[in-house]
């Protein structure tokens, strides 16, 4: 049985699980909005985030937590980028529903 | 008696649980924001937990400090209509549980969770001091990747100005170019006039 007396690896990448689906449910349910699409991508992230921390922590390897560093560079860069043309997007369609934004016809 | 590290676990996972919970399913987008900021602020202290001292602080300052302030920017610069953007949340609440729910029990199923549990913390092999652990292995195996990220940074930099930046038509401004390059001519015409004769008063 899982160990429940002390503080494991299991209780980390379990908790690491469950933000993960968290994140994924509100990417399904928050279809329109892009603002909260691209906070739950920050949740994923996060979640991963998490695994790579407690491994490194529980595997004794410094590699886990100097991916964690490069993740944040690239997420932040990511959501610099992505809030810029989500500025974009609204400067010229007045809106951020997902639902609207269908020229392309894909 | 649980141990103390344990108890904080739990306190810390739930709060960030419930956080998380929050983020995606509150009406208004600020409030989304703010709790992702409480998400955040959470699992760095569960990272303090893990003895990853400088990631927790990075992550606070990194995260809470610069990319969830641009968020509440952009969030409260736009004015979004919260009932159009709502639209279709009852109806894919179900399918959304749903995926999670099964993809939660799939992963927990796979990684293997009594194994992990076997596994308890080791001594912290980062020694004294966690920043100078991971700065060895950052400027030594690592200082590609290093040099790398800054680029990335530099062209997010770029690539985000140059999206948002718009020529407006009718403002008024300075070019300093077109300043220095004037001449005395450009500014001063002198007309040459032939003298009149003074009038004289007419009695």
């Amino acid at each position: 049985m899982i160990d429940v007396a002390h503080l494991t690896l299991a209780h980390y990448v379990g908790l690491g699980a469950i933000l993960f689906c968290i994140s994924v449910a509100g990417i399904f349910i928050n279809r329109k909005n892009v603002i909260v699409l691209l906070m739950a991508i920050e949740l994923m992230l996060l979640a991963v985030n998490m695994n790579f921390v407690a491994f490194s922590r529980f595997l004794g390897d410094v590699s886990g937590q100097i991916f964690v560093f490069f993740i944040l560079t690239v997420a932040a860069a990511e959501s610099a980028i992505g809030l810029a043309i989500l500025v974009v997007l609204f400067r010229n369609r007045a809106t951020i529903n997902v639902g609207e934004l269908d020229s392309m016809k894909g | 008696m649980l141990p103390w590290d344990l108890i904080f676990f739990y306190a810390f996972a739930t709060v960030l649980v419930l956080a998380a919970l929050c983020v995606i399913s509150v009406k208004n987008s600020v409030h989304a924001a703010l709790f992702l900021v409480l998400t955040f602020f959470t699992s760095a202290a569960l990272w303090l937990l893990l003895q990853a001292e400088f990631l927790a602080i990075a992550l606070v300052l990194v995260y809470v400090g610069a990319v969830m302030v641009l968020f509440l920017f952009v969030v409260m610069m736009l004015d979004i209509n919260t009932e159009s953007t709502r639209e279709g949340f009852i109806r894919y609440l179900p399918v959304g549980l749903l995926v999670a729910v099964i993809m939660l029990l799939e992963m927990l199923a796979l990684i293997g969770m009594k194994q992990m549990s076997a596994l308890a913390a080791p001594a912290d092999p980062g020694g004294a001091s966690n920043t100078a652990w991971l700065g060895n292995a950052l400027f030594t195996n690592y200082l590609l990747p290093f040099e790398v990220a800054a680029v990335i940074l530099t062209v997010a930099i770029i690539a985000a100005i140059m999206l948002t930046l718009r020529q407006r038509i009718n403002t008024r401004k300075q070019d300093p170019a077109r300043q220095v390059a004037v001449k005395a001519a450009d500014r001063v015409r002198i007309v040459k006039m032939a003298s009149a004769a003074k009038e004289t008063p007419t009695p």
